[in-house]
């Protein structure tokens, strides 16, 4: 569909939208709306009409890839899990949404919570799995209470609990509230929370589809990853592969923030450019003002500076300028911020959010919010633009998880795309932009 | 807290609750839904609730207070009635929170970490609530709130007793 129609005619026709195709229809969180709609069908369709492996090998195909951040093909990811073992078996699912700049779970709990449900089901049916944990970031109350409420619904229509569907096939699902702390949506650091302790990563191997919750086989994957099985259950592994762009299938929920018009979550094409993004759908700069970076994919994404806005947002295109499309959080920034403050509210967050489990990150990410503060004090040293760059380098694949390198890119990125800001606040002791935006109080 | 730590008849049903539903594989597993309950319950998470919590899981009260200093939501001293929680993150950065935060030192007359002497206010700032798209946002006690202006603000707060 791609080559026959141009941007303007996919957004006006909106045929792409899946995940978000119905969510607009009042009362789609509460389960009889959603049956109404089509809901749970491709349950009845995975548990009647299809065996475990075919279901697999549908995901499969459908080239859907890990949407919390890392792009795992997610089909890939569930063979890991044996087959064969003794031990239970677990799906966690990751709702510790965190990433600055990233809202689309959040809002998928909120507005299609039976979606949810309905993928994690065919989920744990496909890899007999008999329990589901669902770990929710303590913040998120409302979400809670509406996936409470739907998870309440499901197990009184029998699409939870005992012989769902008549097929004997039992599921609980049972819900975990974390108590504030980004880490804990690094996978490993997720279990650890999820078993009651402090959320401190582990190293890998083993990795949780071995050795996870309680030791036991483990599938952790994101909300909006499950959410799409339903769809590809429902139209075949093929075209869902067929709608996405090059080892990408689906479309892709994008969260658009920052200096825009129309911030909002946008359910979008993956290949689309970024441009069409801030312009088309964000109704451009707010105030008409020159558009300066852009940050493409969550706090922890390369910044990337206004030329390179016509970079197409799929995974292999944006690999290729040197940044990632990690939870689609795309933070738009316009002409009177100021970059080295911007660097510092990231680098502050990263500081605090370290686990303080290995010390390049610790240490690393303290001195960088040391460094960064005394350049805003303006009492910044002449070699500070290296030092941060030497720092981040020393953070960068020194620690267990990839919280060291999501500070050290930011910092990488900042410095060597707009090294002049930087240089000019250090030796003129003040921003280079006139009338900036307060960004920051020290 | 001088008088002896001790949950409700209320919460001691919750907790038995909790001990059912978590304690199946591993009994530690039940440390931050019991934590939870009694941050509800108590305010906040004094040493002598840690103690309690601990003696209550027979669990040592080390991994009580591991999780307690990790997790920024377990409040260790005591909060006033109404909890402002500021996001200070990029997101709302760029949408003006710093002028958020500046109005409601001043209003308050109290600095971020602060409670207002009569206890009704503590004002933090906090991290991404998840809400981008609307910022500047303030989550106060379970509620967000959104799209924040001074004049918001000041709404907001004239109406909480």
């Amino acid at each position: 569909m791609r080559s026959s129609m141009s941007w303007s005619d996919l957004m006006e026709q909106e045929e792409f939208k899946v995940l978000t195709k119905d969510i607009n229809i009042e009362g789609y969180a509460g389960i009889d709306v959603y049956f109404y709609s089509g809901g749970y069908r491709a349950l009845r369709k995975a548990l009647r009409e299809m065996t475990p492996d075919g279901i697999i090998e549908e995901v499969k195909k459908s080239n859907l890839r890990g949407l919390g951040g890392a792009g795992f093909p997610t089909g890939v990811k569930w063979t890991f899990l044996p087959k064969e073992t003794d031990k239970a078996k677990y799906l966690a699912v990751n709702v510790d949404e965190g990433e600055p700049g990233t809202f689309k779970d959040r809002y998928l709990l909120l507005n299609s919570p039976h979606l949810f449900l309905e993928g994690i089901i065919i989920t744990c049916f496909a890899l007999d799995i008999h329990t589901a944990y669902i770990y929710v970031r303590g913040e998120y109350v409302k979400p809670t209470q509406f996936l409470e409420k739907a998870i309440e619904e499901a197990y009184k229509e029998g699409i939870l609990g005992k012989n769902i569907y008549g097929k004997g096939f039992d599921l609980d699902m049972i819900l975990y509230k974390g108590a504030g702390a980004y880490i804990c949506g690094e996978e490993t650091a997720m279990l650890e929370s999820l078993e009651g302790k402090k959320g401190w990563p582990r190293l890998k191997p083993p990795f949780p589809a071995l050795k996870g919750l309680f030791d036991c086989p483990t599938l952790v994957n994101n909300v909006e990853t499950l959410c799409f099985i339903p769809t590809i259950i429902n139209m075949g592994g093929e075209q869902f592969a067929n709608m996405g762009k090059g080892t990408s299938g689906g479309t892709r929920l994008f969260s658009l923030s920052g200096h825009v018009k129309r911030p909002g979550l946008y359910e979008l094409p993956l290949g689309i450019p970024l441009r069409t993004i801030i312009y088309e759908y964000g109704g451009g700069i707010k105030n008409d003002y020159q558009l300066k970076a852009i940050i493409p994919g969550g706090s922890s994404s390369p910044v990337l500076s206004a030329d390179e806005v016509d970079v197409n947002m799929d995974f292999d295109s944006i690999a290729r300028i040197g940044s990632m499309l990690g939870s689609g959080a795309v933070i738009v920034m316009d002409e009177y911020t100021c970059m080295v403050e911007a660097l510092l509210i990231l680098i502050r967050f990263y500081a605090h959010e370290s686990c303080g489990q290995c010390s390049p990150c610790r240490e690393g990410c303290g001195w960088l919010e040391k460094i960064l503060t005394r350049i805003v004090k303006g009492e910044g040293r002449e070699q500070d633009a290296d030092n941060l760059l030497r720092i981040a380098d020393n953070i960068m694949g020194n620690t267990i998880c990839p919280l060291g390198d999501a500070a050290a890119l930011p910092v990488k990125s900042f410095v060597t795309k707009f090294r002049h800001e930087f240089e000019y606040y250090i030796r003129e002791k003040r921003c280079k932009i006139e009338n900036r935006h307060p960004l920051i109080l020290l | 807290m001088s008088e002896k730590v001790e949950f409700s008849e209320e919460a001691k049903k919750k907790l038995e609750g909790l001990l059912a539903l978590y304690g199946r594989v591993r009994r530690e597993q039940t440390v931050l839904p019991v934590l939870n309950l009694a941050q509800e319950e108590f305010g906040f998470i004094s040493q002598e609730v840690e103690e309690y919590v601990a003696r209550l899981l027979e669990l040592p009260v080390v991994k009580i207070h591991n999780a307690v200093t990790f997790y920024t939501m377990y409040h260790k001293k005591e909060v006033g009635k109404y909890h402002l929680q500021v996001c200070r993150n990029l997101p709302c950065a760029l949408c003006g929170c710093t002028e958020i935060i500046m109005h409601l030192c001043k209003r308050l007359g109290i600095k971020v970490g602060e409670t207002t002497p009569d206890k009704k206010f503590t004002l933090t700032t906090v991290e991404c609530l998840g809400a981008c798209d609307t910022g500047p946002n303030i989550r106060i006690n379970d509620v967000y709130h959104r799209k924040l202006t001074k004049e918001g603000v000041d709404e907001i707060l004239d109406e909480l007793e």
